[in-house]
């Protein structure tokens, strides 16, 4: 495109997430559950790497203002301080974007954080393409990287009341914990009352049709968008949730996939190394043989942009998971 | 466009300093237009290296728009890849880019995005991931000085970058391997993104010199400070050079200089008139001599 056509055309620049119109939204909810932790147990402490403002973490600090620490720019040292906390027998909460966990401080999580079982719960703001600040700062392979650190626990979290549970739920899981955070204001996809998240187990969102889709993260809420577009034209879709990558829950991927002719698998990370990879070597192994198509990223560094944008450019949107379902190319 | 290639015997006096301030004007201009355009962004930080960039590339540098690529050019590495407004200004103002294209700045499909890509013809390295270009920048000091062909090194590291142990291991490196023709310089503006730096960073300067570095402190908004420092890092003593700018957020621009929250800033349609306003206020004239 040329300067002219850029500027006449308007596109949104990088940084603005991607419109949640139609959706009940709540706003910072991983900061206002842990704040809200932090008042039932006084061994919760917080942590950042000069990412508060970016990572809701700030109503923590305000809270709890003798249990909070920003150490400045620096994300080894952001968890190396989170794991001496630890090992005093608090519980350490910490925040930055999820790429300079997965690449900077990366042997800091293996050896200090999950090596140690240290009591590190890392909340990795804006993971995959949500960043639009381009390749230096959009995780796509940050499961990838952490699935291949052993005793650490890895949850990517679909929705607001996912997430709220999620901060509690790590609590109690012992050792170092790697949660894909959604910040700002979060779409509500999950009924609070009935769902119920639990540590290693997938799902079933939508039962039942012609198709499964197995997926993780807010690509779950795609899905399910997916499912009710698709709906009016007679298709029958069902969403398996995996909000946990680390352990896997091989048996309820088994048994949700064998039900399926075909399975997809959507992630917002690149397609290999990630959840589609389990998914096909859980089903190899164990002889469930399905054609599945893979959602999700190029092996390559992308661009900036908004996200929207960016969606859309790299095949991760709504329309990709409608030309899925109806097998359109 | 006009090309720097040389490097003067002195610091610049008389009209020669006062088109170098019109030169620093023009690249804060720039990057106000940029800015308005948005209506948002790392501007307050890009005005705060303004007088920096234009000492190096219309003063000290060796480089020609026309040859980016040029094999003997002096190298400067933006390592905080979010102040690339700072740096597209500079690119258009000294020839490397059409000011046309400057109005795309942050727009999705744009080859000026908010962070800086080496891609881009006068742009050294991925910046984005900070604390990564102190580093680089040791690395192609050794290997120029391989090359014996005389070109030099200039990095500029932010106050932030400082915080990551990287840094200072660069530090290390570049005393441990006698770079003296590189120099560093340390853009303190006193903010990062949670907002004014509140770790225990000083003294930055006696900390670096302590690395091994021959260290000054100066106003980095001080453009004979900025141009005396400058020609007092040419020499080849074997010893790394640090100049740590003490620099305004919004420097040229006080409604921006009076902003708290400096890091990423959002201006409301009207205020940008304003700035405009004070900007030219402070037009620089070149005297007669
Ligand atoms: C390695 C790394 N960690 C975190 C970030 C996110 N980040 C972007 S700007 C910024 C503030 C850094 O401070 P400084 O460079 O002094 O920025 P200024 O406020 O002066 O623009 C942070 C933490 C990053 N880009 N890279």
């Amino acid at each position: 495109m040329t300067s002219e056509q850029l500027i006449a055309g308007q596109t949104r620049g990088m940084g603005e997430l991607i419109e949640i119109a139609g959706k009940t939204t709540e706003l910072a909810p991983f900061g206002r559950e842990l704040a809200a932790l932090g008042r039932e147990r006084s061994d919760i402490v917080a942590l950042t790497a000069d990412m508060g403002r970016y990572s809701d973490i700030l109503a923590f600090r305000d809270e709890h203002p003798d249990r909070f620490f920003n150490v400045g720019m620096a994300e080894q040292n952001l968890i190396a301080v989170s794991a001496g906390l630890a090992k005093t027998g608090k519980i350490a909460y910490c925040t930055t974007y999820s790429v300079f966990v997965s690449r900077r401080a990366y042997d800091f999580v293996a050896i200090a954080g999950a090596h140690s079982m240290a009591n590190v719960k890392i909340f990795a703001g804006m993971p995959g393409l949500m960043n639009g600040y381009g390749a230096t700062h959009q995780a796509t392979e940050d499961l990838n990287m952490m699935r291949g650190i052993a005793d650490l626990t890895i949850i990517d979290p679909c929705d607001a009341t996912e997430l709220k549970q999620v901060v509690r739920a790590v609590a109690d899981i012992p050792g170092t914990v790697y949660v894909r955070l959604l910040r700002g204001n979060v779409s509500v996809e999950l009924d609070p009352v009935t769902y119920q998240f639990t540590v290693g187990k997938a799902a079933v969102l939508r039962p039942g049709g012609s198709v499964g889709i197995i997926s993780t993260g807010y690509m779950t809420a795609r899905a399910l968008d997916a499912a009710a577009h698709v709906a009016p034209q007679g298709v029958d879709v069902g969403v398996l949730h995996v909000p946990t990558i680390k352990p896997f829950d091989t048996a309820g991927v088994l048994a949700f996939a064998a039900q399926y002719d075909r399975v997809i698998v959507a992630e917002n990370h690149k397609t290999t190394g990630g959840l589609a990879t389990l998914v096909i070597e859980a089903m190899f192994d164990a002889g469930v043989i399905r054609p599945v198509e893979r959602i999700g990223l190029a092996d390559s560094f992308f661009e900036c942009g908004s996200q929207e944008y960016l969606e859309a450019r790299y095949g991760v949107d709504l329309p990709r998971f409608v030309r899925a379902i109806l097998q359109e190319a | 466009m006009t090309t720097t290639t040389h490097m003067s015997p002195g610091a610049p006096t008389g009209a020669d300093l006062d088109r170098l301030r019109v030169r620093a004007y023009e690249l804060r201009v720039s990057m106000l237009d940029m800015a308005a355009g948005k209506g948002e962004g790392y501007v307050a930080q890009g005005l705060g290296m303004a007088d920096c960039l234009a000492a190096l590339y219309f003063f000290e540098m060796r480089h020609d728009p026309q040859n980016p690529s040029w094999a003997q050019r002096d190298r400067f590495l933006l390592s905080t890849g979010h102040y690339s407004i700072a740096m597209y200004a500079l690119l258009a103002r000294a020839g490397y880019l059409d000011l046309a294209e400057l109005p795309t700045y942050g727009l999705n499909g744009s080859r000026l995005p908010m962070s800086t890509f080496d891609d881009l013809p006068g742009i050294e390295i991925v910046g984005g991931s900070l604390g990564q270009g102190l580093g680089q920048a040791v690395g192609m000091a050794i290997g120029l000085r391989l090359d014996g062909q005389g070109s030099r090194v200039f990095c500029e590291v932010s106050d932030g970058e400082l915080q990551e142990g990287s840094t200072w291991e660069a530090l290390m490196s570049g005393a441990t391997f006698n770079c003296d023709n590189l120099v560093a310089l340390f853009d303190c503006n006193g903010v990062q993104a949670d907002g004014a730096i509140h770790v225990q960073l000083e003294p930055v300067a006696d900390k670096i010199a302590a690395f091994g570095w021959d260290t000054v402190e100066i106003n980095g908004n001080d453009l004979v400070a900025l141009t005396d420092a400058l020609v007092n890092a040419r020499q080849a003593d074997g010893r790394p050079k640090a100049i740590v700018m003490r620099t305004q957020p919004g420097s040229g621009i006080p409604t921006l200089e009076r902003r708290e929250r400096a890091h990423f800033v959002r201006i409301s349609d009207d205020e940008w008139q304003v700035c405009r306003q004070e900007l030219e206020a402070g037009r620089p004239e070149v005297r007669n001599d």
